[in-house]
């Protein structure tokens, strides 16, 4: 779990240019991150590349949180 | 009733330097902003030499990290340039003019050339569903004036024109002619390039057209010299704010000079080869719109690339312009100091011609060691002369045969 998080962590400070402390589970990426869509469609492509894995756009559009983020992936991964 | 037009701030980005008055020193010192290409590695390219922006760092102009991720280098440039001159003028959005009266005109011969030669190594490499959801929007040359608009605030007229090299002085003339006809009271305006690239650099490379002399890089650009070889290619951006003079008079503006004419024309002749013909009714034009007599012009910011065709051509147009005038008058080109800035190059030219006739000094052409004898003008050479002039002129001219021509007046109540 806290491999997962750290590691999506890193993936959306260095993204989206946030602090760290502000990347909780409850974040969600528009409302408290600040990320718009294209943000959303790169954070996306990089998680694949970083956990080898192929988010279909239609889970993509479901996912609104770092936490839903992580819990996607360790359940797919 | 048509508004008088006058410059009231200024920015530059380039390789002498980032602030208006270190940049102006440097040209009156007569230094080369030329040196050997640091973006990438040039072991098989036969020009290794360009006018390179060192360590250029977005923050300090007050453009926020992430945004900056999210520009291409051209957009950063026009951006902090444009934040610069915006700061220069006192203008204030929404404080000391309406956000609808101020618009954006920064255009770039060329746009997003860097994001699309990395994207398209992406898609090579890792396919389709790896290429960047940002590349449209950082690669497209209309996107420094809509950041330009984003980050200022600015809600006039916003355009952007893509003349390649005559771009930064279509730019500011059309500009001109916006505020002339009372569509805006201020614009920001001029040109931006960033295209010291792999991909571009092997291009001209292959036209033949750039400064082969790498063993002295400070002496590659050499306008209407014997020896000359081709243009050293240079980046970064040029912005003036344009202001009507009644709204810069209310508020108390500084005004550096006045814009009074504007000439545009089309060679109708050869994708890349000049025609004397076309550059000379684009002068004969501005001189017109500025309605003053030829033997007005006291100084004209050449285009003066330093290739072995462009700099005959433009000084065949300047004597089918002036007749004997054009032996009384002095031409000079700073592309043999910035390089050449492509579709910058107009908008730091302009501001150039600003402070030239606000200071009463006339940059020199450096490097003319030994005058091409079928090039007979004074090009004001190797040193910066005092001259106080009242009536100057710009000439910027594009491949396509686009040509354009400002012409600025010392600021007079």
């Amino acid at each position: 779990m806290s491999d997962v998080f750290d590691r999506v962590k890193r993936i959306v400070v260095e993204r989206l240019g946030v602090e760290e402390a502000e990347v909780t589970n409850e974040a969600n990426f528009k409302d408290d991150l600040g990320a718009d869509s294209l943000d959303v469609v790169e954070l996306v492509m990089e998680l694949e590349d970083e956990f080898d894995l192929e988010i279909s756009d239609e889970d993509a559009e479901k996912i609104t949180t770092v936490g839903e983020v992580v819990n996607y992936i360790q359940s797919h991964a | 009733m048509k508004q008088r037009v006058v410059v009231t701030g200024m920015g530059v980005v380039s390789s002498l330097g980032n602030d208006v008055q270190a940049f102006w020193n440097n040209l009156l010192a007569g230094k080369s902003g030329v040196s050997y290409i640091e973006a990438f590695d040039t072991a098989d390219y036969p020009t290794k030499i360009a006018a390179e922006v060192k360590n250029f760092n977005p923050e300090e102009f007050g453009i926020d990290k992430k945004e900056a991720r999210r520009m291409d280098r051209f957009v950063q440039f026009a951006l902090a340039a444009s934040l610069n001159a915006m700061k220069d003028s006192k203008l204030q959005i929404g404080e000391n003019v309406e956000a609808d009266r101020v618009g954006v005109s920064v255009g770039s011969g060329i746009g997003g050339l860097g994001t699309w030669e990395d994207q398209h190594t992406i898609l090579m490499e890792k396919g389709p569903r790896r290429v960047s959801p940002f590349f449209i929007p950082m690669m497209i040359a209309n996107m420094a004036s809509g950041q330009i608009s984003i980050s200022t605030g600015a809600k006039g007229p916003n355009t952007t024109t893509v003349t390649a090299c005559a771009t930064g002085t279509h730019s500011i003339g059309d500009s001109y002619k916006i505020i002339q006809r009372g569509d805006a009271d201020v614009m920001i305006c001029g040109g931006a390039e960033a295209t010291i690239r792999p991909i571009a650099v092997a291009g001209f490379c292959n036209m033949r057209a750039m400064s082969t002399r790498n063993e002295e890089p400070e002496k590659a650009s050499r306008p209407f010299d014997v020896d000359r070889d081709g243009f050293v290619m240079g980046e970064g951006s040029g912005v003036l704010v344009l202001e009507s003079l009644e709204h810069a008079q209310a508020r108390g503006a500084h005004i550096y000079a006045e814009v009074i004419g504007y000439g545009m024309s089309g060679d109708a002749h050869h994708m890349t080869e000049p025609d004397p013909e076309g550059a000379a009714r684009c002068m004969q034009r501005a001189i017109k719109d500025a309605g003053v007599e030829p033997q007005a012009i006291e100084y004209i910011n050449a285009h003066g690339t330093s290739t072995p065709v462009g700099d005959k051509s433009e000084t065949t147009a300047i004597k089918a312009t002036f007749g004997d005038h054009a032996y009384k008058l002095a031409v000079s080109s700073t592309k043999s100091m910035t390089g050449h800035m492509l579709g910058a190059a107009g908008g730091v030219e302009a501001v150039i011609l600003g402070l030239a006739l606000e200071n009463g000094i006339l940059p020199p052409t450096i490097n003319l060691d030994n005058q091409d004898p079928e090039l007979d003008l004074d090009y004001v050479p190797n040193t910066a002369r005092k001259a106080g002039i009242k009536v100057a002129l710009s000439n910027s001219f594009g491949f396509g045969g686009h040509n354009a021509t400002v012409i600025m007046r010392k600021y007079e109540a």
